[in-house]
């Protein structure tokens, strides 16, 4: 029945799972898991012998628990691999103190410095983690320890879910607005409010004075972009610099991040979502060769 | 002498007649995406009820965040100044008066004189705005109007967390999924946004009297809860919705 047609849901990015082809768990080893419990998104790794073995990434339901394990078992398929193996876990992000077969639970900070370090190499020094509710600021070194950081998660402008509100707005599905926001002759000046209940208020009057969609998604990318460097700007950005979470695959954000902070984010063929999850398979890791001591 | 005052608004253009110091006319319109249209339809509204023709007024002040927009305006005068005056001649007691419109809150310390002494602006988040209680409103499908009343049946203080609009608005889907009553989300809602204008009033001091104006001064349900946060009575002008209009007019007589 038409009346019953859900609404189109843009903001539903694509889940996906992945398995490195090139290790064989049964070879031995000790078997490590992350699991990152965020507001928008779940991830979980499973890494052997501190080496990138699997790893998922999908929506977090209303329940954490839940939500934790049904990361983990999507990690886990295909693989032959069971979670009775894994020998230690490490649950981070939002919703840490709910992974139900974790051994620790470590800040998504501490993970995601760690995690970024192991992505994108030793010499990254500032890492901008923008996920689907907050934002953080993180200065690191050479190890991933964290030196410093600031975070904003009191405040939807300059998050993942700002973002999908245009999306939702403009009805443009979230995989695509950043390469749609760059799809302008000329950049238009940004979104003036910084409220989204405002932004969005403030669109739908550019909309109407006809403004194409890729202009109102061009002056809020980089009214986005310029408040997340107002953050990072505060702790300062050392290089190298790189970025994790939902959001560095948002290139219009990234682009027009980069200009503004004349600093080019390091590059990687790795999933930057799973930075946080990477980061605490690595400390389960630790936790496990400790224990074992 | 006849003056007139526009508080063109975010939401709402009120006009105000004025003759000799004492109100004849008020009207309000919906601004809409037209503000400019709405403030002639308001002014005319007013002055049909005052009983005279626009020659007869010696002066129009408008004020508001679209106070450019009139095209009949004479002169502007700020927020804070027309708040100030306006306050000052339906109470003169008051020494602090705050100001909570569809997108901003406002928060003023006045002298005995009705002058500006301190003053703190919020124009930035709809936390602290009308723009919070109506999202919220949405949210939980209650009519904008029995937000507040309904606010009042709860028997429970359930704790929000969330301070920004949109984060706010998946807390109470959230909560609703938790079976909480929604009046007891709507009470919660309510002492969110009075804890955000409490802090905002703070920063210039709260001095009593205190007066609460602008078009959520109409939510009972807010104004009880920030009752509860200032620890005080609240002065609320029966125009609460047109102390900004009026203060204009006044200016606009003040001047000559």
């Amino acid at each position: 029945m038409a009346e019953e047609q859900k609404k189109t849901e843009y903001w539903r990015w694509t889940e996906s799972r992945w398995t490195n082809p090139d290790i064989d768990w049964k070879q031995g080893g000790i078997v490590s898991a992350g699991v990152d419990v965020g507001s928008v998104s779940t991830q979980a790794v499973i890494m052997v012998d501190g080496q990138l073995y699997c790893s998922s990434s999908m929506r977090t339901g209303s329940d954490s628990p839940e939500s934790a394990n049904s990361a983990m078992k999507w990690a886990l398929e295909g693989t032959g691999l069971t979670t009775d193996k894994i020998q230690a876990t490490v649950g981070t992000g939002y919703g840490r103190v709910n992974v139900p077969f974790a051994t620790k639970a470590i800040t998504e900070i501490a993970c995601h410095a760690r995690g970024g370090n192991f992505i994108y190499g030793p010499q990254v020094r500032t890492i901008l983690d923008m996920g689907g509710q907050d934002c953080k600021a993180i200065r690191c070194d050479e190890k991933g320890k964290v030196t410093a950081f600031l975070m904003n998660d009191k405040c939807a402008a300059g998050t993942g879910r700002g973002m999908e509100v245009f999306a939702d707005l403009l009805g443009v599905h979230i995989n695509d607005v950043g390469k749609m926001s760059l799809q302008v002759d000329t950049e238009p000046p940004p979104v003036s409010s910084t409220c989204v209940v405002f932004a969005k208020s403030e669109a739908s009057g550019l909309l109407r004075q006809g403004w194409p969609k890729e202009k109102v998604l061009a002056a809020y990318c980089s009214a986005m972009a310029h408040r997340v460097v107002t953050l990072l700007e505060r702790i300062g950005v050392e290089k190298e610099f790189a970025i994790t979470g939902g959001i560095a695959k948002n290139i219009g954000i990234v682009n027009r991040l980069s200009k503004e902070l004349n600093v080019t984010p390091l590059k990687s063929d790795l999933d930057p979502q799973i930075a946080g999850a990477i980061g605490g398979a690595l400390f389960a890791k630790v936790l496990f060769e400790k224990k074992g001591k | 002498m006849i003056t007139a005052g526009i508080d063109c608004g975010a939401k709402n253009v009120k006009v105000v007649i004025l003759e000799d110091g004492k109100v004849t006319g008020k009207a309000m319109a919906p601004a809409g995406i037209d503000a400019a249209s709405a403030a002639e339809k308001a002014f005319d509204d007013a002055l049909k009820m005052a009983g005279c023709g626009r020659e007869a007024v010696t002066k129009v002040v408008s004020t508001g965040t679209g106070k450019s927009e009139p095209k009949f305006k004479n002169d502007i005068v700020t927020e804070v100044g027309a708040d100030a005056r306006g306050i000052h001649y339906l109470y003169p007691n008051v020494r602090t008066v705050i100001d909570v419109g569809a997108e901003e809150g406002r928060a003023i310390r006045v002298d005995e004189k009705g002058k500006v002494v301190d003053f703190a602006i919020n124009e930035k988040c709809a936390a602290g705005a009308g723009a919070f209680t109506e999202a919220m409103a949405r949210a939980l499908e209650i009519p904008l109007e029995d937000f507040g009343p309904f606010s009042l049946t709860s028997n429970q203080e359930v704790p929000m967390n969330a301070q920004c609009a949109v984060f706010a608005e998946s807390e109470v889907v959230s909560l609703v999924h938790r079976k909480i009553p929604k009046q007891d989300i709507a009470r919660a809602i309510h002492n969110a946004i009075a804890d955000r204008i409490t802090s905002m009033v703070r920063m210039v001091g709260v001095t009593p009297d205190v007066a609460l104006v602008g078009g959520v001064a109409k939510n009972v349900g807010f104004v009880a809860s920030l009752k509860e946060d200032l620890q005080m009575e609240i002065t609320i002008p029966e125009d609460r919705e047109f102390v900004g209009a009026i203060g204009a007019a006044f200016v606009a007589a003040d001047a000559k």
